[in-house]
């Protein structure tokens, strides 16, 4: 605890390697996956951390088979709508509970936070059966709609903890000036909004991306198959052989645009993430 | 969303006939406060609450996709056919150990990591950055790199726990599956628990120590107390969700040899079986043994409840 002292040399290499102990602790999974993706089929299970020999045909074998990309254009589909449905509602519900007083507001919050604690597989039963008779199982629009549902509850707190940071006078100003309610909304409230509502964006398709119950249960075929869902039916290149190389493969591309997110909006996802829990 | 607005019309008439102070604007703003709502209500509403009904109801009939002919009302002998099942129980059992060791550890590494990421003099974004990776990462993702860091033909790791196979026996296999919980989930433990640390004023700490207070004692009396809230959220949000698990499960053991979930159950006895009767009667008691813990936190909770304070300040 560095509270009072300075920091010196050897506190700072202190830190450095207990740094060093998380990087890893959090990396080696990671790194372990990769490393399979590149080992070749003879190499697979030699035990090694890291490939002896480096192959890239892991990444052609899924990218020539329909099946991988039926799925990733399926994961990505899907996300992306139920991401785009979720922030959009969730932005009308979180602009009124941060700024606007009607009844029944606390009971939406009460609503929300009950959903977010909902164990999902409690849905997957009479789900199953809804979709089923209404001819949406198996289809895009049967896994948008849970999505939506248990994404909405996180857009609803991160949201409406960022527009109650916003200096909503600054409207009442433009307006002043002469600027006119679309204006004012365009140039001066909606530049503020922007990173709280991106941020949201984040976490909700990374809540989207992730989902396996859903997938696993509400789909049958390829036609609406996400990534996650389709990598525990992955078969090898022939019946002999396992598919580690190809789910290794599969398991890094579907990793690559949360690292992309981690990387560079970093400071976002955890303002994002804490902003709506710790309001005590 | 035609239901909350047709209740909301006569709701918005009434106080108004009665307090003629409720003004145009007034309710104006109500109105909007409504409609903006209406639609994430309706479909939160829509996908949760009238399935949970639904499984209620299907819960009390025989229904096996494969024979749908033999669909019947039965009462609550699906109930007691799952309450008397030792599967069942073994899998509430193995879940129960599964969610309080995972949440005990995850507490642990996740408080150490909320002040490494709170006090480290370098690298601190670095941490921040990584430590979300698991946080991000997608779960299958993760499972498949613990089973293939296990399996015996291809791990790096299979000899470490001195069994012949770890992910064929039960013991073995669980830990793994812990291993597989915490690594993914501790940072986001350890998030929530960084935003708690942050409300902690450094001149408390300050004085505490001059008075003689030792960093331990400092830990327990200064920093544990202000952020009790934040430790409370952040176990309720993961004991629920540890109580799910699934993926990892199925990623790893299949639930084979007694490493079987709720979750696990429920999916097996509903797409493996097709047993809608059977799979509807374990939903609908994982619904309430969830709504069991999160009543009891929330007792704990009291006043510093998510949401009790949420209403909205301009």
């Amino acid at each position: 605890m560095a509270v009072i002292a300075g920091s010196t040399t050897g506190r700072k290499a202190k830190w450095a390697v207990v740094d060093i102990v998380v990087v890893v602790y959090a990396l080696i999974p990671v790194l372990w996956t990769v490393s399979l993706s590149f080992k070749t089929a003879e190499t697979q299970t030699d035990k090694n951390f890291f490939p002896s020999a480096w192959t890239w045909q892991n990444y052609k074998d899924i990218f020539t088979t329909s099946e991988f990309i039926r799925a990733l254009i399926n994961s990505i589909g899907i996300a992306l709508i139920a991401t785009l449905i979720a922030v959009v509602l969730g932005t009308m519900a979180a602009y009124a509970i941060a700024r606007l007083d009607f009844p029944g507001k606390r009971a939406l919050v009460g609503v929300s936070l009950l959903i977010a604690m909902f164990p999902q597989v409690s849905l997957v039963s009479p789900l199953f059966e809804m979709e089923r008779q209404l001819g949406l199982f198996d289809t895009w629009a049967g896994l948008i709609f849970p999505y939506i549902t248990f994404a909405l509850p996180l857009a609803i707190y991160t949201l409406s903890a960022f527009f109650r940071e916003i200096p909503w006078e600054l409207e009442k100003a433009a307006k002043m000036d002469g600027a006119t309610p679309a204006q004012a909304f365009r140039r001066v409230i909606a530049p503020l909004a922007a990173p709280g509502v991106f941020t949201t964006a984040i976490l909700v398709f990374i809540f989207c991306w992730n989902d396996f119950l859903f997938a696993i249960s509400l789909t049958s075929t390829t036609a609406s198959r996400t990534v996650p869902a389709a990598l525990s039916f992955f078969t090898g290149a022939s019946q002999f052989e396992a598919p580690t190389g190809t789910i290794s493969a599969a398991a890094v591309v579907i990793t690559i645009p949360i690292i992309f997110f981690v990387l560079f909006f970093q400071r976002r996802i955890v303002a994002g993430l804490t902003s709506g829990a710790v309001k005590g | 969303m035609s239901q909350t607005v047709e209740t909301g019309a006569p709701a918005q008439a009434e106080p108004a006939k009665k307090k003629p102070a409720l003004s145009e604007g007034k309710r104006a703003e109500r109105r909007l406060g409504w409609l903006l709502c209406a639609p994430a209500a309706f479909v939160m509403v829509a996908v949760t609450g009238w399935p949970i009904i639904y499984s209620v109801w299907l819960s009390l009939q025989r229904y096996d996709l494969r024979f749908p002919d033999d669909r019947e009302f039965v009462g609550l002998s699906n109930y007691a056919a799952v309450l008397t099942d030792k599967y069942w129980w073994t899998a509430f059992g193995i879940t129960t150990l599964i969610t309080v060791v995972s949440v005990v550890i995850e507490l642990v590494l996740g408080m150490l990591l909320a002040l490494i990421m709170h006090r480290t003099l370098v690298g601190r974004g670095l941490v921040r950055t990584v430590s979300l990776i698991p946080y991000g990462i997608v779960t299958v993702v993760a499972a498949f790199s613990w089973f293939y860091a296990w399996n015996t033909d291809t791990g790096y790791l299979t000899e470490l726990l001195g069994a012949e196979a770890p992910l064929t026996q039960q013991i073995p296999s669980l830990l793994i599956i812990i291993l597989a919980e915490v690594w993914k989930t501790t940072p986001f433990m350890a998030l929530l628990l960084m935003a708690g640390l942050a409300l902690v004023p450094d001149d408390l700490l300050k004085a505490a120590s001059m008075d003689g207070a030792t960093a331990w004692q400092r830990f327990t009396k200064v920093m544990i107390p202000v952020m009790k809230p934040a430790i409370l959220v952040a176990l309720l949000f993961r004991t629920l969700d540890a109580f799910r698990v699934f993926d990892n499960i199925f990623v790893l053991t299949k639930g084979a040899n007694d490493t079987s979930s709720v979750s696990m159950q429920t999916y097996n006895n509903l797409i493996k079986g097709l047993n809608l009767g059977i799979g509807s009667t374990m939903s609908v008691l994982i619904f309430i043994a969830v709504a069991i813990i999160a009543f009891i936190f929330i007792k704990l909770f009291g006043a510093a409840a998510p949401g009790s304070d949420s209403g909205g300040k301009r």
